[in-house]
């Protein structure tokens, strides 16, 4: 069913940094954007610079910068002040360890402040960060490290011993582990070295086309890909938190996202503090009780945050958010996965505002596509492209394209390439960077219609990636993590719908011959797939299957097999060669 | 429910989430998704099956009392001695 346009109140609308989105559009250009950061001499610029220093040297040193509230609720502030001393410092941990221009240096952190110290410290010397999410298991590690050569790691001494420690055999250009707590043998300890650390750093001045972030996402068929970003980058984290997230200096800004995926690190570290706001982390998990009083304890302006928490707290009910009050509140935005359009007139209904979903990829490296604060939501789209963004709907037929231009035709959504925060490469991998692009467009991978007025709604992924939680797996992964316990012949990795988590991954395995499916066997595959591959890639359902659909070249039909989970029309499966049983 | 009850059923639920940790070898007083590698939605899966399997009401505002393994034992035993 269709549902109502949620329309702004004009004085809304006013008050927004972009007030009137055609005329933004209109006026916009990627060369006035770039005026709005200080940049140094030469045309070179640095990302820690724009994000910490400069505010620090323009009178806002004591602002806090972020404010760290840890598990146990106690909380911390690091002035813009603090942050720059301490990424100095951590700048001349590294540099004592020769370790700067070009290097990569990878954080396995919980979100705790010694990540984004790392981050912004690691950005200061030139070499390039490389996050990690925490949940990942050990062979998400080992190949995202293997592919990124990572020269060095921050992470805890618990992280190093559960996940690490037995990968270094395997990683022979890793040279330098620094443990936030603890000791063990072969590695530094970081927190004596900060201690010992000068407080005072020159900030490497890079080219705008240096590399500065290297993000991994996943593929439907072979190794994750490692996502090349570059220092000018920061024009477009900047300016697509001042529209798409309508962040203003000294807002307090919450966004959710672990620094481990790209929003974390786009809109968790770098815009909100390039637009100068106060930011809130929190180290612990989702909590309904805990994110509300966050929300209203810390009056939180404007809050960045996702689909699945969104989807948690709806079922949580009214009377958990009633118990409190967020008169500080602004502006909402939510990222991950398309936003249903029951959760945007619940947000409406609850907060007395709607979530304004917005959409982009690790490969885009900013907000390409958002509904923004002064124009109408329509639940259920994505929004309309960012000023100096021009998007298209496509049709991709025997290599040839052609734009959709009429409303609500289906096809690929595409964006013209040339914004600054666009991918560089993929790691590597030149052939798979450039079978990304077509005729002068980037392929999103993504199908989607635009209606009359210029919004684009979600129709599904191209491809066979599964989106759990927000988070980007590609079955690959999961299917040669399975494929390695003695037991499994084959397995075909799909995503199921989810209520909450939009889709969970599913495995349906055939096991060797001598082997009978049992309980404790299902089990045993689960436990050994979490253990290769941490609880937020692992399958939360095995399914045991005499055989799996194959084509004739033996190639597992994943596609079918959604097909019938669904219980879908099974489309054209005149290459299929072996059922299942 | 005596404490022994509440403490066999979390093991069993917690084994059907996190077949690859040993009860034995966890920090009973640490934090329970740190400790079993959870994440949120196996939390809620947890949480699910335990008041389903013991018939309890375990709402989001009680979550603070089950952050580990012990303290979870209490709430349960706890809860259905109500």
């Amino acid at each position: 069913m269709a549902y109502d346009p949620i329309e702004k109140n004009p004085e809304i609308a006013r008050r927004a940094n972009m007030a009137d989105y055609a005329r933004a559009r209109a006026e916009f250009s990627w060369d006035a954007a770039r005026k709005q950061i200080d940049g140094f001499p030469g045309g070179r610029l640095n990302i820690a610079h724009e994000a910490i220093d400069r505010h620090a040297r323009s009178g806002h040193g004591a602002q806090v910068a972020l404010r760290w509230i840890s598990k146990s609720g106690q909380r911390q502030d690091f002035t813009y002040q603090d942050l720059s001393r301490q990424t100095n410092r951590f700048a001349n941990v590294l540099k004592g360890k020769g370790i700067g221009r070009g290097d990569k240096v990878f954080a396995l952190l919980g979100r705790v402040p010694e990540l984004y110290i790392a981050a912004l410290g690691t950005l200061k010397t030139g070499a390039v960060f490389c996050p990690l999410f925490s949940a990942f298991g050990p062979e998400p590690i080992r190949s995202r490290m293997e592919i990124g050569g990572a020269h060095a790691v921050v992470t805890s001494g618990r992280l190093y011993k559960r996940k690490l420690k037995s990968l270094r055999a395997d990683l022979p250009d890793l040279q330098t582990v620094f443990l936030t707590d603890g000791q063990d043998p072969g590695t530094e300890t970081l927190p004596s070295l900060m201690a010992q650390a000068a407080e005072d750093f020159d900030t490497v001045p890079m080219a705008a086309e240096d590399p500065a972030l290297l993000h991994f996402t996943s593929g439907t068929t072979g190794t994750p890909k490692g996502v090349v970003h570059v220092h000018e980058a920061v024009v477009a984290h900047h300016v697509t938190g001042q529209y798409a997230l309508d962040l203003k200096p000294g807002d307090v800004y919450w966004c959710t996202a672990d620094p481990g995926w790209v929003t974390g690190t786009s809109y968790g570290i770098i815009a909100p503090l390039t637009n100068r706001v106060t930011m809130i982390v929190d180290e612990a998990e989702f909590d309904v009780t805990r994110w509300y009083e966050t929300l209203a304890g810390e009056a939180v302006n404007v809050w960045y945050t996702a689909p699945t928490a969104i989807r948690m707290l709806m079922k949580a009910g009214a009377g958990a958010a009633q118990a409190q009050a967020f008169p500080a509140l602004r502006f909402m935005a939510s990222v991950g996965e398309p936003l249903n359009p029951e959760a945007v007139i619940w947000g409406n209904d609850t907060f007395g505002m709607p979530f304004h979903d917005n959409w982009w990829q690790t490969e885009t490296g900013g907000i390409m596509i958002a509904n923004f604060a002064s124009m109408d939501v329509r639940p259920g789209s994505m929004g309309r492209p960012m000023p100096g963004i021009e998007a298209g709907i496509l049709e991709i037929r025997d290599g040839s394209v052609r734009e959709l231009t009429d409303p609500m035709a289906m096809g690929e959504l595409a964006l013209r390439p040339g914004w600054p925060s666009m991918m560089r490469g993929y790691l590597h991998e030149a052939a798979r960077y450039r079978k990304c692009f077509r005729d002068g467009w980037y392929l999103s991978g993504d199908l989607a219609m635009r209606d009359a007025e210029g919004y684009f709604w979600f129709v599904g992924r191209s491809k066979d990636l599964i989106k759990s939680a927000g988070h980007l797996i590609g079955p690959f992964e999961v299917e040669s993590a399975l494929m390695s316990h003695p037991a499994v012949a084959e397995v075909g990795v799909i995503g199921v719908p989810d209520e909450t988590a939009g889709e969970i991954v599913k495995a349906y395995v055939a096991l060797k011959p001598g082997h009978t499916p049992s309980e404790d066997l299902r089990l045993e595959m689960l436990g050994h797939a979490r253990k290769h591959l941490g609880p937020a890639v692992a399958p939360k359902e095995i399914l045991f299957r005499q055989n799996l659909p194959k084509t004739r070249s033996g190639k597992i039909m994943r596609r079918l097999l959604k097909a019938r989970e669904l219980g879908l029309p099974e489309g054209d499966i005149s290459t299929l060669e072996s059922d299942e049983a | 429910m005596t404490h022994a009850d509440a403490e066999t059923a979390l093991r069993e639920e917690l084994h059907r989430i996190a077949p690859d940790i040993d009860v034995a070898q966890i920090d009973a007083d640490a934090d329970l998704r740190e400790e079993f590698d959870i994440d949120s939605m196996d939390f809620l899966t947890l949480v699910t099956a335990l008041s389903k399997r013991l018939e309890i009401e375990m709402p989001d505002a009680d979550y603070p009392r089950m952050q580990s393994f012990n303290a979870l034992v209490l709430y349960l035993a706890g809860k259905s001695g109500q």
